[in-house]
């Protein structure tokens, strides 16, 4: 610690320099913080107390083919099973195609297989005796200044109504409310309509639904009941694969994009592109201070001194740089899900988060700062003081 | 006084590429304890070689030096590190402080290889740059001080750990007449009154008239040894 001072002054013996590089620094650490929160939000999807009780069953070749929507009486007699719904992907845009709505058909009582959402007992009657009848999230219904009463225009991205039109009418009869705001991003973005409105209106997959969802009495059955569902389909022309909520929600998202992939990619490049940038300015900044190095050397400094000074510079500049870019990163992320109007709902930067940033500020500023400490290690004092 | 420094047929030879080039040949040196030393001679003659060697910078390619009954070329690199600290202050012609740090700091360096509390530290330093006559400029960094006030700061960061013995490289060979003077004064005074001995290599005749004796290297050989 005494030597701090001393390393701290040759760290910004250059300022210019230092603070160019700390920029560098606090964007990629930034981008790491905010990168790591996608990938978090997107690992911990599904992953809640009730999530861990529901099945959910889907066609086995893909998620977009559908199942017989008599398979769920099947289900309902499985051992084990508590209850069973089922769903369908309605793809509505409110608008604009850019304004897209997390919409889908249901049966009615859906909502008693998610108790993390909360509708009064009116509204829930309204939406279970009015056909037209939607529920909207919270934020979906702040996003577009929608109230209970309102009837609202929805364009499906893929189904037609029975006039051949994308564009369907609904009226809005109540607002959900996620009990948990932590996990609840998604339902306060859900618009729930009645799949039978929908089966009715569209040509399309008649008598069909997306998956099934089921609510299992024992969560350490669940694997039983899943093997359970999925032999009803056995050698069938719709067999079904039965996951727990979490599993599906990672491989349902796994079809969409591998995002633990894109970020450790891109991740990969920025601390690459970092390293050659930090590596070069401590090179820089060790070539230039040769002669003050070797006046150190002079005074009786130990050659391991020395190293252990230049690494402890580059690594101060790493976790400088590091922990103003992770403290950004905290500070934003909360700003954006705020601003996005719950369509991000990015989890705060994690402890683990943090580890993981300071682990890679260390190993980054040793890496960087190895080869001037060696460089310094091995100066030549008389050489080094007679300019050579 | 005993004997400080003693070299015996003391050599050193460098290596330029292919060609081996010997600076000092077969020295023998005796520097009594207090001694204010000039060494003096032409360019190349081997002079900063041979005070780069009796300050335990360098080590020899023949011969033995001891320093304080320290036999310096049986040394190795972390031990002779370690001694430099305890036994030697440096003075150099280009001050080579550390120009981001002030003079109090600057001075405060090698109490940092020592025991001592951070306040003990900053109170030698004080005491050193007072004896310099720089107590006023504590707070200054280098980028703020004329050349001779530099080199003063280079004496107190030289002096503040108290060593056997000073070696200077040309002191005053960046300074104006009236900061040399000063800091010749400065040298003299330490050797005086502190009784460091004092090794300095100078081109400058009136600075070596401030040594108690001057010795004259041609070639890496002593050619005469003259009393001031």
């Amino acid at each position: 610690m005494k030597y701090l001072h001393l390393i701290w002054a040759a760290l910004f013996r250059r300022k210019a320099r230092t603070i160019l590089t700390l920029v560098s620094i606090i964007a990629a650490f930034l981008l790491f913080g905010m990168l790591d929160a996608v990938r978090t939000s997107f690992n911990q999807a599904g992953q809640s107390a009730n999530g861990a009780q529901r099945l959910q069953t889907g066609s086995k070749l893909s998620f977009i083919q559908t199942l017989p929507q008599s398979l769920e009486a099947q289900i309902a007699q499985v051992p084990g099973v508590k209850m069973v719904t089922y769903a369908n992907w309605f793809g509505g845009a409110y608008q604009d195609p850019h304004n897209q709505v997390f919409s889908f058909a249901v049966e009615p009582n859906y909502i008693d297989l998610y108790p993390e959402i909360e509708v009064s007992p009116a509204e829930r009657k309204a939406f279970d005796d009015t056909r037209t009848g939607v529920l909207v999230g919270e934020k979906l219904a702040q996003r577009f200044n929608w109230k209970v009463g309102d009837k609202i225009p929805l364009q499906s991205t893929i189904f037609p109504n029975r006039e051949g039109s994308k564009n369907w009418t609904f009226d809005i009869v109540g607002i959900m409310h996620s009990k948990d705001k932590k996990a609840g991003g998604f339902y306060d973005q859900l618009l729930l309509l009645h799949w039978k409105y929908f089966d009715e209106t569209t040509p399309f997959n008649r008598g069909t639904v997306g998956w099934y969802v089921t609510r299992v009495t024992d969560v350490n059955q669940a694997d039983r009941v899943a093997k359970a569902i999925d032999a009803i389909s056995a050698n069938s022309d719709h067999e079904t694969r039965t996951q727990t909520e979490q599993a599906a929600t990672a491989n349902w998202m796994k079809q969409l994009a591998d995002i633990g992939l894109i970020v450790g990619s891109i991740m990969g490049a920025v601390f690459f592109t970092l390293l050659l940038l930090s590596g070069n300015t401590m090179m820089q900044a060790v070539r230039e201070r040769t002669s003050e190095l070797a006046v150190l050397k002079t005074i009786g400094f130990s050659n391991h001194s020395v190293l252990a000074m230049v690494l402890a510079e580059s690594v101060l500049l790493l976790l400088l740089g590091g922990c103003i870019g992770l403290g950004l990163a905290t500070l934003i992320i909360p700003t954006i899900s705020a601003g996005s109007g719950g369509m991000l709902n990015l989890g705060a930067v994690s402890g683990s988060s943090w580890l993981l940033g300071i682990v890679l500020m260390v190993l980054i500023g040793l890496l960087v700062g190895a080869l001037p400490a060696l460089r310094a290690m091995h100066l030549n004092i008389v050489d080094a003081l007679a300019g050579r | 006084m005993g004997t400080l420094i003693e070299t015996r047929d003391l050599s050193k030879v460098y290596e330029r590429g292919k060609q081996k080039v010997e600076v000092l040949h077969h020295i023998n040196l005796d520097i009594a304890e207090g001694d204010f030393l000039a060494l003096m001679g032409p360019s190349g003659s081997g002079k900063t070689t041979l005070l780069n060697l009796i300050g335990g910078l360098d080590t020899p390619t023949g011969g033995s030096i001891t320093v304080a009954g320290q036999r310096l070329d049986q040394l190795s690199g972390g031990t002779l590190a370690k001694w430099r600290a305890a036994h030697v202050g440096f003075v150099f012609q280009f001050y080579n402080l550390m120009p981001m740090l002030t003079a109090q700091r600057n001075v405060e360096l090698p109490l940092l290889l020592t025991k001592l509390s951070a306040a003990q530290r900053r109170k030698n330093a004080s005491i050193a740059l007072q004896l310099v006559g720089l107590a006023d400029r504590a707070t200054h960094k280098p980028s703020e001080l004329s050349g001779g006030q530099q080199q003063r700061v280079a004496i107190a960061r030289a002096i503040v750990s108290d060593p056997t013995l000073l070696v200077c490289d040309e002191p005053t060979g960046d300074l104006d007449r009236q900061s040399a003077e000063e800091v010749l004064g400065l040298l003299r005074l330490l050797n005086r009154e502190h009784g460091k001995t004092i090794m300095m290599v100078t081109h400058d005749p009136k600075a070596a008239e401030y040594a108690n004796h001057t010795l004259h290297l041609d070639k890496g050989t002593l050619v005469e040894q003259a009393m001031a």
